[in-house]
């Protein structure tokens, strides 16, 4: 700890040294206790060093924020220094970024290293981990108690509790209760949800860590076909416009059973005015089959400096300074963000203020990336194709093997020679 | 672009009018010393964006480095790859984008140009109370597009959504209907939320055209004891029509370049998707400037020809100069 | 009053009834909205059950939302001052003179409201940082004239071409200059045109949205559309449904105040005072 804190008090002379000091702007979350965590971290570090820093919000829609990114980044302006980029846009903006290596100090190495190796474009370290996300089960406690349930373990096992609650709920007079929700509109989310669907099965994710496509064969069908079932039984059939706010919308006001969501949906509902306070159960989301795994997909935003920044120094050690883990673990206690730290699930502090980060860690630790690495600039397209070939399953227009037969030659055809 | 440059070039600098009067050459002069500020200010916010994204369109730019980018001609909208057709001219999401705008504008603007016409009417008549009801008529078109969207997506949940339990009160469904998820209802429920949207900026429009109209046409007819549906139909349609053509057009010029209705509601969905939504999407989220640019282009062929179809059946007096 | 003029009276105000409903109402639950927070927004309710202006502070106090407006009131005037202007010149050129290749000229002025906006974006923002003006005013000014200027132009050149000939004739014979025909004869009779075109025009720019996100960074620079979706809750998923609610009936109601100050006018033209059928 000492040592690390000198390394970095070191770290930040030199930078300061070589340049005077300098304006970082930064973009962060516009309101709320995103902008304020981050308003007060990049303020510590520029009483620290003597820098000064400026706040640039950004959209909260992810796409937007990638819009205003590109355009700014691909006109090469200097206006923002840091970026705060998603888990899967280190590919598509990677050649913007400058290889933050030399200014770590192999600080990275003790964070999760499926984030790090996300985060390693070309060999060029291009974002440093800053906070986490994984997709989780949501269950009712409650109610899994009334009907003598447990939590399922499989997939299969979910669909049959979420009939059965659904039934018994129904018959006691809720008609608006269902079994499941999750994120089923036609964007990033359902590629999110499908592909933790996939990857429990043992299908795969989509595309290999070598670029060869893999997401047609039997499991990856088998997955889509369980989960194309639900549609109208156990889900409502609105489910296929759904993002994360309209799943937590109903399974907050009581009416399902389970939900896939984010972790933070934990927080909001156990709010003073939730109906289901106190009534909420997190876990691993379900396996395929006994012999397949659990899996959540990996989320999480990093911090990258732009090759066009003025002071890149003093902008890369300011990625440290917020990347740390102090920051973090502060982070962690005052705005629940998942740190990426590992020892921080550890650490007292944290689980006393956040319990569940302790029974999550090995789904953070498991996380399944995208294949936004290998696919690089091409991800969108390949998440794009291949989130409208599970729609197409999920609403009924396609059964899961043509589908997945189409995708593929579909996913061929964007890659060409290579990605 | 080109072609109307053609067009441009024998009118500038072609034979004038012979026969002028000393009147006639100093209204021509004023008349283009009264539109240069204008075409001046349109050529600077205008010419470069569209000359380049024009330009755009026949290369192989791509976000992540856009200074490598190429001339490839016409490589974006058709090219033979290993022996197969690629480009936008063979892409059948493209073609199924052009079909969902198409088939959205024409609801929409139908619908609105009848429902605004309606409430232009009844904002023309005297009634107590008119300048609230004008107020209020205006406020859908009052609120931005991204908040109206959304809420409207709020109250088009199928679970916790307003419109259903509306419905469901009144005995007209029975079931929550799960409007923006299912492909058949999708669409309709962007046009609702469209028409909704700018239905008042049709209405304003045709109402400012009904106050402009002389009013001895009406005494006419009233003393005449004509049927009043007669009367709209006879005389104050015609009379309105050019107004009413340029709203028509405007309308459907922004219906189709929609993108951020369709977007917020039903995301990149391929039931809804845009013309305008798949150029972005080539834009924006596959870094594709190059054939992104090339879509904005043809997007832009499209409007112009159903523009000039729609000119030319509208019977649209353009250029009428002979006539004066 | 006959029952016949009774029926028609009660079908004329079961209709003005019904668009004034269809109208207002998202309208309406968006002020329920706003006034709710938490699982509340999850509920459907058609009345309120209590007033909690929470939502409207938090709005204020989070972010530099009295800027914002003043800023979107700053474009939105500046563009229609400037669309008008623009507008009602060439309209009088366009409407009111006849020389060749006047329709080619229209046609041209239309083409430039057929590119997607996403597709100007980027010379655009070009353009704005070679003019120097990123993120200020004027160049969120200067972007938005391609949005309204063809429609003001279109709209204003209809107008003028209805009106009847005499009317300048008579003016010109008196040896009057063409900008004193516009000043003195058009304008007056143009109010009702004049007025729509530029509500119309203002509320595009009020409500423009990917042009003032881009040109703009800072807070103090932005506008309203943008600051409502900057608007976010404490993680990333959340959305603060009832923060955006309030902003929205917020930036709504300036402008429902416009129409009532400006709706005089729109009737103030030609036909004010005459008998309507």
């Amino acid at each position: 700890m000492f040592r690390r804190l000198l390394l970095a008090a070191v770290a930040s002379i030199a930078a300061t040294g070589f340049a005077h000091a300098a304006e970082i702007a930064i973009s962060c979350g516009a309101v709320g206790t995103e902008l304020e965590l981050c308003k007060s971290g990049a303020e510590a570090w520029a009483k620290k060093t003597g820098n000064t820093v400026k706040v640039v919000s950004t959209p909260n829609e992810t796409n937007e924020r990638l819009a205003l990114y590109q355009q700014l980044l691909s006109a090469g302006a200097s206006d923002i220094d840091v970026f705060q980029i998603d888990v899967i846009w280190p590919g598509i903006l990677g050649s913007h970024f400058i290889d933050l290596a030399p200014y770590s100090k192999g600080a990275e190495k003790d964070h999760f290293p499926a984030i790090v190796a996300n985060n390693t474009v070309d060999g060029k370290l291009v974002a440093m981990p800053w906070f986490t996300d994984a997709g989780v089960l949501y269950y009712r406690k409650d109610l899994l108690e009334k009907y003598g349930a447990q939590p399922p373990t499989t997939w299969q096992e979910l669909t049959d509790t979420a009939a059965k609650i659904q039934e018994g709920e129904r018959k006691a007079g809720n008609d608006k209760f269902w079994g499941f929700v999750f994120q089923g509109k036609a964007y990033e989310g359902l590629t999110c949800d499908a592909l933790e669907w996939i990857d429990s099965f043992g299908g795969g994710t989509i595309i290999d860590e070598k670029g060869a496509i893999t997401v047609n064969n039997p499991k990856a069908a088998a997955a889509l076909t369980l989960a194309a079932s639900w549609i109208g039984k156990i889900v409502p059939d609105g489910v296929l416009n759904y993002g994360e706010e309209e799943a937590r919308g109903v399974f907050q006001s009581g009416n399902a059973a389970f939900m896939r969501n984010w972790p933070y949906a934990w927080a909001l509902g156990n709010g003073a005015d939730s109906p289901i306070k106190g009534k909420i159960g997190v876990a691993a989301l379900p396996k395929g089959a006994t012999d397949g795994k659990n899996t959540g997909t990996l989320g999480g935003w990093q911090l990258a400096v732009s090759k066009y920044s003025k002071s890149p120094e003093i902008a890369a050690d300011l990625v440290m300074y917020l990347a740390s883990l102090d920051v973090q673990k502060s982070r962690a206690i005052k705005g629940s963000f998942e740190p990426t730290i590992v020892a921080l699930y550890q650490d007292k502090e944290v689980l006393t203020d956040v319990p569940f980060f302790g029974s999550l860690q090995s789904t953070f630790l498991n996380a399944v990336a995208r294949p936004s690495k290998i696919t690089g600039a091409n991800y969108n397209k390949v998440s794009n194709a291949f989130w409208n070939a599970v729609h197409n399953v999920l609403s009924g227009k396609a059964k899961a093997e043509d589908s997945l037969a189409q995708l593929e030659s579909e996913l061929k055809r964007i890659k060409r020679s290579h990605w | 672009m080109v072609s109307f440059a053609a067009a441009l070039s024998p009118i500038f600098w072609g034979d004038q009018m012979v026969h002028q009067s000393e009147l006639t050459r100093a209204r021509l002069r004023s008349a283009w010393i009264f539109l240069a500020p204008m075409l001046i200010v349109l050529a600077l916010v205008a010419a470069w964006p569209l000359l380049r994204t024009i330009y755009l369109g026949f290369t192989d730019a791509n976000l992540s480095d856009p200074s490598k980018a190429q001339f490839i001609g016409f490589d974006n909208f058709l090219a033979k790859y290993e022996g197969e057709w690629s480009g936008l001219l063979v892409d059948p999401q493209w073609w199924n984008a052009v079909w969902n705008t198409v088939w959205f504008t024409v609801r929409s603007v139908t619908i609105e140009t009848v429902l605004g016409t309606i409430v232009a009417l009844v904002l023309n008549a005297n009634f107590p109370g008119r300048s609230i009801v004008r107020a209020a008529v205006l406020v859908p078109w009052a609120i931005p597009t991204i908040v109206s969207a959304k809420m409207w997506g709020w109250m088009l949940h199928d679970q916790f959504g307003v419109l259903n339990t509306i419905l469901q009160n009144l005995h007209i469904i029975s079931a929550p209907v799960a409007w923006t998820a299912n492909a058949d209802t999708a669409m309709w429920a962007v046009v609702i939320v469209d028409v909704w949207k700018t239905t008042p900026f049709m209405a304003l429009l045709i109402l400012a055209a009904l106050q402009m109209l002389p009013s001895d046409c009406y005494e006419a007819a009233k003393v005449d004891g004509i049927n009043p549906i007669k009367v709209f139909f006879k005389v104050t349609l015609p009379l309105i029509r050019p107004a009413l053509l340029v709203a028509v057009i405007f309308r459907a010029l922004d219906s189709l370049r929609i993108f951020d209705l369709i977007y917020v509601l039903t995301s990149n969905s391929r039931d809804t998707i845009s013309m305008s939504g798949y150029a972005r999407q080539q834009l924006v989220d596959f870094q594709e400037v190059g054939i992104g640019s090339a879509a904005a282009t043809l997007l832009f062929i499209v409007i112009a020809i159903i523009t000039v179809l729609a000119l030319t059946v509208g019977k649209v007096r353009l250029a009428e100069d002979t006539a004066r | 009053m006959n029952p016949l003029k009774l029926l028609k009276a009660i079908g004329f105000w079961l209709l003005v009834v019904v668009i004034v409903v269809y109208a207002v109402f998202p309208f309406y639950y968006a002020i329920l909205s706003s006034m709710r927070s938490g699982s509340a927004l999850f509920q459907v309710v058609l009345l309120p059950e209590h007033f909690d202006f929470s939502n409207y502070i938090a709005v204020f106090a989070e972010q530099p939302f009295a800027r914002n407006i003043l800023n979107s009131v700053i474009v939105a005037v500046s563009v229609v001052a400037v669309s008008l202007f623009l507008g009602v010149t060439a309209a009088y050129a366009l409407g009111r003179v006849s020389f060749r290749g006047r329709g080619a000229l229209l046609l041209m002025i239309l083409a430039v409201s057929m590119f997607p906006q996403v597709a100007v974006l980027s010379g655009m923002f070009e353009l704005i940082r070679r003019l120097g003006l990123y993120n200020s005013l004027p160049g969120l000014i200067l972007a938005n004239l391609i949005l309204t200027l063809p429609f003001t132009v279109w709209v204003l050149t209809t107008f003028m071409r209805e009106l009847p000939k005499e009317l300048e004739e008579a003016a010109f014979v008196d040896g009057a200059s063409p900008w004193i025909v516009v000043r003195r004869v058009f304008l007056p009779l143009m109010w009702p045109a004049l007025v729509t075109t530029g509500l119309l025009a203002f509320i595009a720019a009020w409500n423009e949205f990917l042009f003032a996100l881009t040109f703009t960074l800072s807070n103090e620079q932005r506008t309203v559309p943008v600051a409502i979706a900057l608007i976010t809750g404490a993680s990333q998923h959340e959305l603060p449904w009832g923060n955006i609610m309030a902003a929205s009936v917020i930036v709504t109601l300036p402008l429902v105040v416009l129409v009532l100050i400006f709706q005089r006018k729109i009737v103030a033209g030609l036909t004010a005072g005459a008998v309507k059928g």
